[in-house]
């Protein structure tokens, strides 16, 4: 008998952005009927080579093989015909199509749509029994939850007779509970012989459900191993190339006074949509209350809306004094002035201007404060001194003040904002997804910050949309479920089940009423 | 008013409105694949006087309806290659093509015909006649039913019939069609056509081409069919008011038709009726004349509720990873 012949093969993949080697010398052997994970740091490579794969990039140099054929992939048409499928991170449907006509967009049978809406509806209600992949046909994909979205992007793949799928952190947006359901489907794809590559930066991820898994770090892929014959801590390793704590250290709280008291919030989006629905909960100093939730149901409402830079009804204390929140004395810098440091959650967006150079960056929302001015102008050398120290501080790299914020990675990014909120001595701090898109090394500077905070008698109001996150800094948890908190749990006291569950909803008790536990709780 | 008065007015307004159903129609082929087009009054006027020259120097209404078709699909290619190809600015694109050809039309029609930047008044075959149903004459001695055929279904130029029979099709092209699927999610989500292997670039091509045919037959009605030659500045902005009615049809075909008849109807009421005495008080010209153009910010203001434009109009597509 001869060896099987892998499904994929790339051989000496390499691309090149400018001077920026994006993938080095690329090989993997991927064997049919696997799950095989790529895991590396933001900018290691990993997006450019599945877009190499998927057509949407040609390669400098290097060759891929499917199913032992060498094969050309010029573009997203020849690796759709190649029998590859792509799930991307940010889904590529079109809202206001039905699911079906997602479905078969691109690959219709003919000229008129009647006779390919029949057919997908046949193949859908097939492959929906086969993998456990049911979606209504008929739905508007704008309707559709999170979760079943991505399962029509799948059933695309499915539809076009994809036999190799690649995913792109897939989990990222989804409920414990649907990652699940999700990792019971690439099961039951992976016995019916389909070939799946998993991107993700999730170590749990891998370990549950790879057969094989790559690291690849700056570009270069730094292993390939069994996924049995490795561990969290390897890989974590691997990817950063040197040993990362994994775990942060942390001693039990000492909870202080309450410092901020939420009553009652409500909050009215633009569309007359009720966005917070009479959020309560209280803070103390000393201590990291993290709120949990898949991103959409109120969270970052609540971190504007303490921030000062939305309006809403209710009360809102800070150490006993009512502050606005409405008005002219509802900003962002009326809040920094009273001691709420905010790093926002879109720090591309609300942290940073990225145009701007660093040091303007990192003085924003204080720029009033007396040390920066001269006269009637801006004293910029001291803006200016007083970043490079900010930076040095927090390890920002490279520590060049004058450079612009857009040139600076993630994870370096975030640092300046945290350096900017942070130095300025906050009582409480508002942090939005402090790690999004920010590589393992920097986590772990952030998450020593924050712990570093509450030991020194601050409080921490943490959202996060990655559960691990939540459990790893928090003392109390919050969830959060369309507008409402569900509960707030003791950090030892619950678990990922649990929170899971009350993330989708479902209360202790089992009752799915939101509204029926927000009276009761 | 009398039933043949209104029959009058309604007759006029469906002339009225057969130019703008035909912009908003190329409209809403562009603007549903995600090419803002502010260009139509240009293309329509460009294609006026091209339809207008080559009718007066040919005599023939059909080559000058071919040349108004191209001289327009000329400024919609330019359209596409600044916005789609090169990325640009859509808007600009669009203000440029506008005066384009509101300088270049007065320019060429003084060069050739030397009548003050406009063509000779087109007679005979350089114009399109009105067409007379079957049985119209026969059926005009019916009671109601009679005049309203002859007078208003019947006796319009073929132009007229072409544009309402664009309705349908382009209905039956956006909604039962695989262009139409396409077209509709190129506006929507180009990504996600990229993906799907089909060419975001070769679709908003083709959508850009459609708004040019038919911008052109709209410039090729008003010179040759509305009126008998072109004059300066004849579209009169026609194309802004078509894109004003496919913003109140909210970008689909069946009310684009109602959009632009209102618009025609008042079009059609501010021809007739001139001055309205309103006992000693007379409401002068100059404001009927503007009732159709002030009405149009009325309606887009305060009547049109929540217009969803297509969801990448107006964005050129990146790749991106």
């Amino acid at each position: 008998m001869t060896d099987p012949v892998p499904a994929i093969e790339l051989k000496g993949i390499s691309k090149a952005f400018g001077p920026v080697q994006a993938n080095k010398d690329i090989s993997i052997r991927v064997m049919p009927g696997t799950i095989h994970g790529i895991i590396g740091e933001n900018g290691a490579g990993k997006s450019t080579l599945m877009s190499i794969l998927y057509g949407f990039y040609k390669a400098d140099a290097g060759e891929v093989f499917i199913s032992g054929k060498k094969t050309e992939i010029p573009d997203s048409q020849a690796a759709i015909s190649a029998g590859i499928g792509m799930v991307f991170q940010h889904f590529k449907l079109v809202q206001n199509f039905t699911v079906l006509e997602n479905v078969i967009l691109g690959a219709e049978d003919g000229g008129l749509l009647r006779p390919s809406l029949a057919k997908a509806r046949g193949t859908l209600k097939k492959l929906a029994e086969e993998y456990e992949l049911s979606v209504d046909p008929d739905a508007l994909v704008e309707n559709l939850s999170v979760g079943h979205q991505q399962r029509v992007e799948i059933l695309k793949a499915l539809y076009r007779q994809a036999d190799i799928l690649i995913l792109d952190e897939p989990t990222g947006v989804l409920t414990p509970a649907e990652a699940d359901h999700l990792f019971r489907i690439l099961d039951n794809l992976r016995a019916e012989g389909k070939t799946i590559i998993l991107i993700t930066h999730k170590l749990r991820e891998i370990m549950e459900i790879t057969d094989t898994v790559s690291v690849m770090r700056r570009g270069k892929m730094t292993a390939t191993v069994k996924t049995s014959e490795t561990s969290p801590e390897d890989l974590a390793e691997l990817m950063v190339g040197r040993k990362v704590l994994l775990r942060v250290d942390k001693t039990p709280a000492k909870p202080g006074a309450k410092l901020l008291e939420v009553t009652d919030l409500h909050l009215w989006d633009e569309n007359g949509v009720e966005r917070l629905k009479g959020v309560s909960l209280d803070l103390r100093a000393g201590e990291v209350l993290g709120l949990a939730g898949v991103s959409g149901n109120g969270q970052s409402e609540l971190l504007e809306v303490l921030g000062g830079y939305a309006t809403a009804t209710g009360s809102v204390r800070v150490n006993g004094k009512e502050i606005a929140l409405s008005g002219r004395d509802c900003t962002g810098q009326a809040r920094r002035a009273i001691g709420i440091g905010h790093v926002p959650e879109d720090r591309q967006h609300e942290g940073l201007i990225l145009p701007y150079t660093a040091w303007e960056n990192a003085c924003f929302g204080y720029h009033r404060d007396p040390s920066y001015q001269s006269g009637i102008l801006m004293n910029n050398a001291a803006i200016r001194e007083d970043a490079k120290g900010k930076m040095e501080r927090f390890d920002v790299r490279p520590p060049n003040p004058n450079l612009a914020a857009r040139n600076f990675s993630g994870g370096n990014q975030q640092k300046i904002v945290l350096a900017r909120e942070i130095e300025r001595n906050p009582d409480i701090l508002l942090i939005g997804q402090p790690t999004r898109g920010v590589d393992i090394g920097a986590i772990e500077f952030i998450h020593q910050q924050i712990i570093r905070l509450r030991d020194e008698g601050k409080a921490i109001l943490l959202v996060s949309v990655e559960l691990d996150e939540i459990f790893s800094l928090s003392d109390r948890i919050a969830v959060m479920f369309d507008g409402q908190i569900m509960g707030v749990r003791d950090a030892a006291k619950t678990d990922q089940r649990e929170l899971g569950l009350m993330m989708a909803g479902i209360t202790g008790d089992g009752t799915t009423d939101a509204a029926k536990a927000a009276q009761h709780g | 008013m009398d039933y043949l008065t209104l029959l009058q007015v309604l007759d006029s307004t469906v002339r009225l409105a057969t130019p703008l159903l035909l912009a908003c129609l190329a409209g809403l082929f562009s603007e549903r694949a995600g090419i803002f087009d502010i260009g139509l009054e240009g293309k329509m006027l460009m294609a006026a006087f091209f339809s207008a020259a080559v009718a007066s120097v040919t005599g023939s209404v059909w080559l000058g309806l071919l040349a108004g078709i191209a001289s327009s699909m000329v400024l919609s290619g330019i359209h596409g290659l600044a916005s789609i190809t090169f990325r640009g600015n859509q808007l600009i694109s669009g203000v440029a093509i506008n005066f384009l050809a509101a300088g270049l039309t007065v320019l060429i029609a003084q060069h050739w015909f030397s009548q003050g930047g406009r063509t000779p008044s087109l007679m005979g075959g350089g114009r399109f006649t009105d067409i007379t149903l079957p049985f119209a004459d026969a059926l005009s001695g019916v009671p109601i039913l009679g005049p309203t055929y002859a007078e208003l279904i019947s006796g319009h130029s073929i132009l007229v019939y072409v544009a309402f029979a664009c309705v349908p099709l382009t209905w039956w092209m956006l909604y039962r069609t695989r262009f139409g699927l396409r077209l509709r999610a190129v506006g929507e989500a180009p990504e996600a056509v990229d993906t799907a292997g089909v060419s975001v670039i070769g679709l908003r091509y083709a959508a850009v081409a459609i708004c040019g045919l038919l911008c052109g037959i709209a410039g090729a009605y008003l010179a040759t069919g509305l009126q008998a030659g072109f004059v300066k500045d004849m579209t009169a902005g026609r194309g802004y008011i078509a894109l004003a009615a496919l913003i109140f049809a909210k970008w689909r075909p069946w009310y684009a038709l109602s959009a632009c008849l209102l618009f025609g109807l008042l079009q059609a009421v501010a021809l007739r009726y001139q001055n309205i005495d309103l006992g000693g008080f007379i409401i002068p010209v100059q404001v009927m004349d503007a009732l159709p153009y002030i009405l149009t910010v009325v309606i887009l203001a305060g009547f049109v509720g929540k217009a969803i434009p297509p969801r990448a109009g107006g964005e050129p597509y990146v790749k991106e990873r």
